[in-house]
């Protein structure tokens, strides 16, 4: 089960509830298992088809550019962020 | 439209002469007229010494002397640093000790380097940046710029003595 | 006395796990960068010195007003005068409302970067650009430029960011609402908070509740811009066949293409961008402002165009970092323990929303491991320059704040400085604010370096003289590179790569494809291609071109290496699979044959020998740095003398350590100028007034001693040969060392930035008059 931490301003959607275990191979089926299980966090998460553009999204550690079709692990821990660059 | 004025000067060693306007600066003509295109332009007000040239042996601003200014002088420019078909040693220290990065800065530092130890051939750390004071870097914060003028006046004085 | 730079301290910073590190034969050297000879000589080619037949000369018309309507523009006395060929303005633009584009670092607004570009209906800043010229020459477009008539109906300005945060302040956009960090929308009504963050861990009330010391601060930052020497500059031409090529100073040839692209709405294929060599970036180099105006006067005008920034324009028309408030409380145990952290920061964005809050937020307790914190931010609209990334935009204005609240309560609690952040150093494992865990850093090397260091333990005797400690911290980026290379029959190798390089950057992706094929670094011809010739390659910032550009130099070499021992095996008549490499050499059964040797064998073995890499490796490398500064302050006038600096860095590996010292000494001399001079100043009715060299005053060689650099070596287990990040840390933690410094040498603790002589003179002048007990 992916681990997926929720960030502090999506936490009113889930009750409070920082961490929450959710299946899924790919980023879209845990978004969709999230949505699932506290209706209306996909809809925060992504935007026309695909992640929202205000975010980057980290798993395992590791920044990923796939957006949705991300491959998730087994026990893979997520996390949502504000997209950085640099200069 | 003015009659351009023409001018006579030595560029490089080399007697040149241009026709410009009035108010053309020399850098202006250097880089549009002459196409010595090394000498940059950054704030073309005195400011940064990105346009640094050697006239009648003084550094100057470019950007602050007007072109009919230069008639019969002799100028100097990042151009006529090397030495024929060999880097001056100031330019090769530069490059030794990766004294630059972007490099936008570096001709007017090294043609004002060139002018500072024509005039003084062992300066001390104090008097290099007091002397490059008018060049800006924003690269380097000048540590390796500083080593390597002190590298470029110890082969100076090698190569004479 | 000699000065040696040749060599690195040998040990320095070396932790026992990489004394078993490999031994390189070319990283770690120092050889001459490739573009040297160039680059000494004035033959580098930079944007200005592009020419170009029948070029014509571009001057932009820019708005007096910090905020106001635009009720007409009229052109046509401009159009009259002999000598000019095209005007234009935001109409000459397509319609961009709605549209959005992904520039790699991130999804922009198209509509808003279009109207920064040309302004569309407001001017939102003083040096907006309102309208262009092309002439026959710089002045007679000047002359043009002055004949442009704008008429406007001035509005109030607003500069400050918590001024602009007020129900009452002038509103700069009418559809810009406040979105949480998803883009959710969350004012009703439109704000200039166009961004609201919230990040929280644990119980902060609890925290607190527990801690033996709380310590809470508000700090203020100005404006700063990055002030790199070159101008910017761009030359265009849309061809009679509807190909435009631009040639332009940009950090990043494919985002130049993209934006140019976009703005315009033509397809990329059409459009083709040659970076020119660039003096300095920082990450303002990234946005484009030229290159879209100069390609409109190029396609009404019919011939090349080219424009050129004024200094003035580069102040008040590029991107400045943001101006900030920010608020830190740290809790603390008496041992040193932080148990708690807050913070509330207030970011200006400039005219337009998407300014540097995320990563102010992300980075301001990035440094310590911390168990309870809440962290708010905001991205703030305020009649300024569209902001711009600065070399680690935002974590400097967040370390000025909270490394001055460790440093505080060190003091209160009689903890060394370096042993405090120890204690709460952040390591692998650590948890950060809205981060994942930290995977191997070297912060704690990093510290511990600084402390056995000679410097930390000099004496420092001498009235109003004192030494800072401060930390840094930056992310640095991943995101896409292209590398191809061609072998040569002499041996050496062509190598085509994406980045253009503002620091030395192509010699060391040329080492890093050295090393892998056994050859010397002068045997890699490095060229920086246009987006024609080589793949598509993020911007060279972030930190990423010798970690991400280096991995795909790497991967040319392995893909090169697989197909030489091909031809070794048709040679040797044996198969593929039993042909090793090592040691620079092709060997099987006893044989072996050079790289080189190999090379000139290539023709009868099956032809030429091209390799290629495109990589995305998923960053961050976590750049930590650490600052010890001591100063001198002069009582009557306020000024503060640097008299040593050293700065500490972990860069994973050095591939070629005189160019990773040049930028730990580089950003911390920015950071010097920022902390100790460098602000926009306006005045009351929003006009930048100091808008030269002259009066935005950057450190000088005259203002510095040398900067001591060392390099820690923490290897990256996330790159081949070690590599981290390392241009953009450094400037993070130089304002807070020398506030630092400042209050250990006069008392007097420095809330603000820039600490310039007359606001110290002030300072210290109200602690004579009011001494604390």
């Amino acid at each position: 089960m992916a681990i997926v931490h929720i960030p502090t301003q999506l936490r009113t959607l889930t009750g409070g509830v920082e961490r929450l275990e959710v299946s899924g191979t790919t980023l879209r089926q845990v978004i969709a298992a999230l949505d699932a299980a506290h209706p209306g966090l996909g809809a925060r998460l992504c935007q026309n088809e695909g992640l929202s553009p205000a975010l980057a999204v980290s798993i395992d550690g590791s920044f990923t550019n796939r957006g949705l079709l991300a491959k998730v692990g087994p026990s893979s821990e997520i996390h949502f962020l504000p997209a950085i660059g640099g200069g | 439209m003015a009659k351009k004025a023409h001018v006579q000067t030595t560029i490089n060693g080399e007697p040149t002469e241009f026709l410009c306007e009035n108010r053309q600066s020399l850098l202006e003509v250097l880089r549009d007229e002459l196409h010595l295109t090394g000498t940059k332009e950054g704030c073309n007000n005195g400011n940064c010494g990105a346009c640094t040239v050697i006239l009648n042996g003084v550094p100057v601003n470019s950007c602050l002397v007007l072109a009919v200014e230069c008639e019969g002088a002799s100028v100097t420019t990042i151009e006529g640093i090397a030495e024929e078909s060999h880097l001056h040693p100031i330019q090769q220290c530069f490059l030794e000790d990766a004294a630059l990065q972007c490099g936008i800065c570096t001709p007017g530092f090294i043609v004002a380097a060139k002018a500072l130890l024509d005039k003084n051939q062992a300066p001390s750390e104090q008097e290099i940046r007091f002397e490059l004071a008018n060049n800006l870097c924003r690269c380097t914060g000048y540590d390796k710029i500083v080593r390597a003028v002190q590298h470029a006046a110890q082969r100076l004085q090698e190569v004479k003595g | 006395m000699a000065i040696d730079t040749r060599e690195t301290p040998a040990d320095a910073g070396r932790t026992a796990a990489d004394k078993s590190a490999p031994a390189y034969k070319v990283i770690g050297t120092r050889p001459i960068r490739h573009d040297g000879a160039d680059k000494v000589t004035g033959r580098a080619i930079y944007g200005n010195d592009v020419q170009l037949a029948g070029m014509l000369h571009g001057k932009i018309v820019r708005s007096p007003h910090a905020h106001a309507r635009i009720k007409r523009i009229d052109t046509s006395a401009a159009e009259k005068l002999p000598g000019v060929h095209a005007v234009i303005t935001a109409a000459d633009l397509p319609d961009l409302r709605d549209k959005v584009a992904d520039l790699g670092e991130g999804r922009v607004n198209l509509a808003h970067l279009g109207a920064n570009v040309l302004a569309h209906q407001k001017v939102l800043y003083k040096g907006h650009a309102v309208a262009a010229v092309a002439a026959v020459n710089p002045h007679v477009a000047e002359e043009a430029a002055a004949l442009i008539k704008v008429e406007y109906e001035p509005l109030p300005a607003v500069i400050w960011v918590l001024d602009a945060m007020k129900p009452e302040a002038p509103l700069l956009h009418d559809e810009v609402y406040t979105e949480d960090m998803t883009g959710h929308r969350t004012s009703e009504k439109p704000s200039n908070a166009s961004k609201y963050l919230l990040f929280e861990e644990g119980n902060i009330d609890k925290g607190f509740a527990s801690a033996d010391v709380v310590i809470e601060r508000e700090f203020k930052t100005a404006s700063v811009h990055q002030g790199y020497i070159e101008p910017h500059v761009s030359t265009a031409l849309w061809n009679v066949d509807g190909q435009l090529t631009v040639w332009t100073t940009t950090q990043g040839a494919f985002t130049a293409r993209q934006q140019t692209a976009e703005l315009l709405q033509v397809p990329v294929s059409r459009v083709k961008v040659i970076p020119c060599e660039i003096g300095g970036g920082f990450g303002g180099k990234i946005p484009v402002y030229l290159e879209p105006v100069a390609a409109l006067l190029s396609r009404k005008s019919g011939r090349p165009v080219k424009m050129v920034m004024t200094r003035a324009e580069v102040f008040e028309g590029t991107g400045p970092t943001p101006g900030s408030f920010v608020r830190v409380k740290l809790g603390a145990k008496k041992d040193g323990r932080i148990v708690a952290a807050q913070a509330w920061l207030a970011y200006d964005a400039g005219a337009f929303p998407g300014g540097m809050i995320g990563p102010g937020c992300m980075c301001v307790f990035s440094c310590y491991d911390i168990p309870n914190y809440r962290v708010e931010g905001y991205d703030v609209l305020v009649n300024k320059p569209k902001t711009a990334a600065y070399r680690a935009p935002g974590a400097t204005q967040a370390a000025f704040a909270a490394e001055q609240v460790v440093d505080e309560l060190a003091e209160k609690l009689v903890i060394d400085p370096i042993e405090l952040r120890l204690k709460n150093a952040a390591t692998e494992g650590t948890k950060r604010v809205g981060w994942p865990a930290y995977p191997r850093i070297g912060f704690v090397e990093t510290l511990q370096t600084a402390k056995s260091h000679p410097h930390y333990k000099a004496p420092l005797s001498g009235k109003n003289r004192g030494r800072g400690i401060a930390a840094g911290f930056w992310f640095n980026i991943g995101l896409k590179s292209c590398a191809s290379a061609s072998i040569n029959p002499d041996g050496t190798v062509t190598l085509m790569e994406g980045s253009t390089d503002i620091g030395g950057t192509r010699t060391s992706v040329a080492m890093q494809l050295a090393e892998t094929l056994g050859i010397a670094a002068e045997d890699v011809k490095p060229q920086v291609g246009d987006t024609d010739s080589v793949g598509y390659t993020d911007v060279t910032g972030g930190s990423r071109v010798t970690f991400a550009t280096g991995l795909a130099a790497y991967q040319c070499g392995l893909d090169i290496r697989r197909q030489m021992a091909e031809r070794a095996a048709v040679l040797w008549e044996c198969d593929a699979q039993d042909v090793t490499f090592e040691d620079g050499a092709f060997r099987q059964n006893g044989r072996s044959i050079t790289f080189k040797e190999l090379a000139g064998r290539l023709n009868e073995t099956g032809g030429p020998v091209l390799g290629r890499a495109a990589v995305d490796p998923e960053g961050p490398t976590n750049g930590f740095g650490v600052s010890i500064v001591d100063v001198e302050v002069d009582p009557d006038t306020g000024k503060t003398t640097i008299l040593r600096y050293t700065v500490f860095q972990d860069a994973g590996k050095a591939i070629h350590p005189s160019y990773v010292e040049g930028q730990l000494q580089g950003g911390t001399v920015q950071g010097i100028g920022w902390a100790l001079n460098e602000e926009y100043f306006f005045d009351d009715q929003g006009r930048m007034r100091n808008a030269s060299y002259l009066d935005y005053r950057m450190p000088t060689a005259l203002d510095l001693p040398m900067i001591d650099a060392v390099i820690v070596e923490v290897p990256n287990p996330a790159h081949p040969y070690g590599v981290r990040g390392v241009g953009e840390t450094p400037i993070v933690a130089p304002p807070a060392a020398v506030a630092n410094a400042i209050y250990h040498a006069t008392g007097v603790r420095m809330y603000e930035l820039p600490m310039s002589p007359p606001k110290v003179w002030a300072a210290l002048q109200a602690k004579r008059e009011c001494p604390v007990v």
